[in-house]
């Protein structure tokens, strides 16, 4: 037990992990602040489809050889996040086909992009830590770790500014639309959020992980919390906490911290699950 | 002036009318009552008072300083809804987020409000229960709430007691009754329920293969009403 503990403190000598903790802590966040909008405005498929937009944009930034490749990766999410709401609500596409269809596109042609003009000598480990995101949190530059905390930090604000407008368009959006709400423009700002989260998520987990990073903590809140602010602040809470826990045990057990974060959320999950059972027996 | 003018209305989808020409004042105090079978326009209609969807034609007048955004409205229940983590204060202060324009956040006063409201329909014992794990009945008060934290003049009920028992219907009708003769509340209502409509309306629209708008004696001498409510007998 020492020695882990000792081995610990040696690891907080290195700046890259205090870096990773730092940024872990605050993706983790702000992936799980929209997660019950998410969830109960059954735009999860959103997401799933952003994460795979992103790494198709991911893919042509390593095609032009861009070093920091974030901010096209990110304005590429936002412009796909936005497009995609636009198709959901008024095109002849059905808006979950239109996404599945742009998802494994992007899915296909980024990889296709990525074998037949990557440089890379080892072109199926850069897929792999893209996807799973398998070391990169831990070989972040600093520029990544300041956009990241900024950009973190921007989320937060904005969700809690317009926390009140995003619980009514999620509730009843029909209700606040009547009432003089301009629901369109808030959806809008969900799904730039959206973007903004995967894109940042992304370094952590990795584009296929990305859903579970913000919809685990939503449903573990909501197995034992009955209001909107209870159950955002308990899934932000159970969010950093299972981030943190997952970042350290993939350091010391050298583990991808990508799953290893969303196992585990999936283990909280089970014990808020097991937990709300439980409520719901004692009142009955 | 009347609260709400419709003059020469055309509704439908793509273009496609399925009601024309129709032409109707809402006054304040009026308790009307839309009738018609399914799939006649009535939801429609009520979308396009609400402004959520444009007329094909026509237009809607507002007067006496009221505005489309005012209107309360109590919708049917959604899927989202069912499993919806929210305490009834919350969704009932959400209510008045057509006043905080561009502040954040609710006031002082906002908060009492929607504090008055919920004791006025009985329901601050529950303020801080979750709204899934309500009846029927007590949701339905709910919306009610936060419809009147929407408004002071006129409330739009979509069908307010589908699926509620006779008991809980009748204490609903008689909430929205008091609301209107106590409060002067303008009450409009889609409504199966032409038994009720009957009772407490003072003004009918009957939409179907014709259209009738008038008062409600009007109404039971018109022969839109002698088909419509035999029919209802029989089917019943």
């Amino acid at each position: 037990m020492a020695d882990l503990f000792d081995k610990l403190i040696l690891y907080f000598h290195y700046p890259f992990v205090i870096y990773a903790l730092i940024v872990g802590i605050l993706i983790a966040l702000c992936s799980s602040l929209l997660g019950v909008t998410l969830v109960l405005k059954r735009f999860s498929f959103i997401g799933d489809g952003l994460s795979h937009v992103a790494f198709g944009a991911m893919a042509l930034a390593a095609v032009f050889n861009l070093t920091n490749n974030m901010p096209f990766v990110l304005a590429v999410t936002v412009i796909s996040a936005v497009l995609l709401l636009q198709l959901g609500q008024n095109a002849k596409i059905k808006g979950d086909a239109a996404i599945a269809m742009i998802s494994v596109g992007a899915l296909a042609i980024g990889y296709l992009l990525l074998n037949l003009f990557s440089k890379s000598s080892n072109i199926s480990g850069d897929v792999c830590s893209t996807l799973f995101g398998s070391t990169s949190i831990l070989t972040l530059t600093t520029a990544e770790v300041w956009i990241c905390g900024v950009l973190s930090v921007i989320t937060v604000v904005v969700f809690i500014v317009f926390y009140n407008k995003i619980f009514a368009v999620t509730f009843d959006e029909n209700f606040a639309r009547a009432t003089g709400t301009r629901a369109s423009l808030y959806n809008l700002l969900i799904a730039v959020i959206i973007a903004v989260i995967i894109v940042l998520a992304m370094n952590l987990v990795g584009s296929l992980l990305i859903s579970a990073l913000v919809i685990f903590p939503a449903l573990s809140a909501m197995r034992v919390f009955k209001t909107f602010r209870s159950v955002t602040v308990c899934s932000a809470v159970v969010s950093v906490i299972s981030a943190f826990t997952g970042i350290i045990v993939s350091i010391m057990a050298g583990t991808p911290v990508g799953s290893t974060i969303v196992a585990v959320d999936i283990f909280v999950f089970l014990i808020f699950f097991i937990a709300g059972v439980i409520k719901g027996e004692i009142k009955r | 002036m009347a609260l709400l003018t419709c003059r020469n209305l055309a509704l439908g989808y793509e273009g496609h009318a399925i009601v024309k020409d129709l032409n109707f004042e809402i006054d304040s105090g009026d308790y009307l009552c839309i009738v018609g079978e399914n799939g006649s326009g009535k939801s429609t209609l009520m979308k396009t008072i609400l402004g959520l969807q444009s007329p094909l034609d026509g237009k809607i007048i507002t007067g006496d300083g009221f505005k489309q955004t005012e209107i309360g409205y109590l919708p049917q229940q959604t899927v989202i809804q069912r499993d919806f983590p929210a305490s009834v204060w919350e969704i009932v202060l959400s209510g008045c987020l057509n006043r905080t324009g561009i502040r954040p956040f609710y006031s002082k006063d906002e908060k009492r409000e929607a504090r008055e409201i919920i004791e006025k329909l009985g329901m601050t014992p529950y303020i801080k229960s979750c709204y899934r794990n309500l009846s029927g009945g007590q949701q339905q008060r709910v919306l009610l709430a936060r419809a009147l934290c929407a408004t002071g003049k006129m409330l739009l009920l979509d069908e307010p007691v589908t699926g509620l028992d006779p008991i809980v219907t009748a204490e609903i009708y008689d909430i929205v009754c008091r609301l209107n003769r106590e409060d002067g509340i303008t009450v409009v209502m889609i409504s199966h329920d032409i038994e009720a409509a009957m009772k407490y309306a003072t003004k009918v629209i009957h939409i179907g293969k014709t259209v009738f708008c008038g008062s409600k004696d009007e109404y039971l001498s018109s022969v839109e009403a002698r088909l419509f409510i035999k029919d209802g007998e029989e089917n019943g």
